[in-house]
């Protein structure tokens, strides 16, 4: 049972990130697509909690930073994704609740995402972007994965909540 | 399950231990460079992946005639009048042959474009683009490996210079495109057959522009000036004469002591489709290459 939990799971963070780079572009907002692992991330946090959600947010950022056509330096989306995952899950109890409070989460884990990874990228070097881009991209972004949430975000919480081990969702 | 307990605080342990993982292959990858020990783990994710990638892009492939649906909608008004009264099936059948059409045509350029820059080429298909969220320009193509497609080789489309393969696996590449940050390119006016370095902006409100340093300050290019490509040692990673962009605009300051040209590339970026690799002549692969005249000539520079 626990393997085929896993293979889910593997399967979701696949589908996402090959969507995100394979069909998503044909409709993009200036070159900015929705982050569709982040948006299982904020589920998982949301059904699970800060430390499974911290674990996909690690393998979904990983498999961001080596799936084709990725060309950065490997990690800064594993780290940007740990992260999201865990602040998202210490807010789960207030945002679960109402759908309102989970769109706010959405947006915050997106900007905080994308703030985290475009930082990291600063840092590095890798490559040197200027902070007025930096800054037009990450509102986009933000407004796109708010577009997807209501789409995304229920059908992966259900999805969550019924490879859930044991316990019945309250 | 303890982490069920909605009163006890997460532990601290996970994150920890997450974002030392984290931290230690963003080190590993940005201390390694080319021989980085995340190499092999990245051509192993490209090989899953790939495949993958290459599956969903046949899957969405023909949602991509909707938007184009509505942008040849305003060329074909006259058509479309007259087709007014056929049934939806009908209009649906047009607007895949009008794509049909359109890819043979690029087609067509690209065998033009071989015949006229001398190369051998390996025709292939964009399937993914990288996320303006990271930051880089970068696509990937249907075309490894087992093509013939190897790191440090020109692609090009029927319009002009597109990048440069970066990564090879079986049966995809990563392609990095010119108006990615990282990409220089050494460039030749048409006009005066003065070299300089081209090197993307990566921007993407710009259209995609290009920025041109001039070797030689003292010369000044004019706009409607074409540029294209100076051609590298071996033809790695640029073979020479392929046509790049034409010059829109000068910028000189007192500061630089070189001129700085923008360069608007030929090739539309954010509609990437068919793309040629320029291989060597003697190439053998699991897909045809495109040849110009006698195998024995092609593939060299002129």
């Amino acid at each position: 049972m626990a393997a085929a939990r896993a293979l889910v799971l593997t399967l979701v963070i696949t589908l996402a990130v090959v969507l995100q780079v394979a069909l998503f572009p044909y409709v993009s907002l200036g070159g900015v697509v929705p982050n569709l692992a982040l948006l299982v991330v904020v589920a998982a946090a949301l059904v699970r909690g800060p430390e499974f959600a911290a674990v996909i947010g690690f393998l979904a950022g990983l498999a961001i930073d080596l799936a084709p056509p990725a060309d950065h330096i490997a990690g800064r989306w594993a780290l940007a994704l740990v992260v999201v995952g865990y602040l998202a899950g210490r807010v789960r109890h207030d945002a679960r609740t109402s759908a309102l409070a989970a769109v706010v989460t959405v947006a915050a884990s997106s900007f905080v995402g994308t703030s985290v990874f475009a930082l990291s990228g600063m840092v590095l070097g890798d490559p040197t972007v200027p902070v007025g881009e930096t800054l037009s991209v990450i509102p986009t972004a933000v407004l796109y994965d708010v577009l997807l949430t209501p789409f995304v975000l229920p059908l992966m919480m259900r999805l969550l909540r019924r490879l859930e081990p044991h316990q019945v969702a309250y | 399950m303890a982490m069920r307990d909605r009163h006890k605080r997460p532990s601290r342990g996970v994150l920890a231990l997450l974002l030392l993982a984290s931290f230690t292959i963003i080190t590993l990858d940005a201390r390694g460079g080319e021989d980085s020990p995340v190499e092999p783990v990245r051509s192993a994710a490209g090989e899953v992946f790939g495949p993958v990638e290459k599956v969903t892009a046949t899957v969405v492939r023909p949602f991509q005639a909707v938007p184009e649906l509505f942008t040849t909608t305003r060329a074909l008004r006259g058509e479309v009048d007259r087709l007014e009264a056929e049934n939806a099936t009908l209009r649906g059948e047009l607007a895949t042959s009008e794509v049909d059409r359109a890819r043979a045509d690029e087609l067509d350029g690209l065998l033009r474009s071989s015949a006229d820059t001398g190369h051998a080429l390996v025709p292939s298909r964009v399937i993914a683009h990288g996320p303006a969220q990271s930051f880089t320009r970068t696509v990937t193509i249907d075309a490894g490996t087992s093509s013939g497609v190897r790191p440090d080789m020109t692609v090009l489309n029927n319009d002009g210079l597109v990048g440069r393969v970066v990564r090879a696996d079986r049966s995809t590449a990563t392609v990095l495109l010119i108006i990615d940050r990282d990409s220089v390119v050494g460039g030749r006016l048409g006009s005066n057959m003065e070299v300089g370095f081209l090197r993307g902006r990566g921007g993407i409100e710009e259209q995609g522009r290009l920025d041109l340093d001039l070797v030689d300050g003292a010369v000044t290019p004019e706009a409607g000036d074409v540029l294209v490509t100076w051609g590298s040692e071996g033809g790695k990673p640029y073979v020479a004469g392929v046509p790049v962009g034409t010059v829109t605009s000068i910028f000189s300051s007192p500061r630089e002591l070189s001129k700085r040209a923008v360069i608007e590339p030929f090739a539309d970026f954010s509609a990437l489709d068919l793309v040629g690799v320029v291989v060597p002549a003697d190439t053998r692969g699991d897909r045809a290459v495109i040849r110009a005249g006698d195998p024995g000539t092609a593939g060299e520079e002129r």
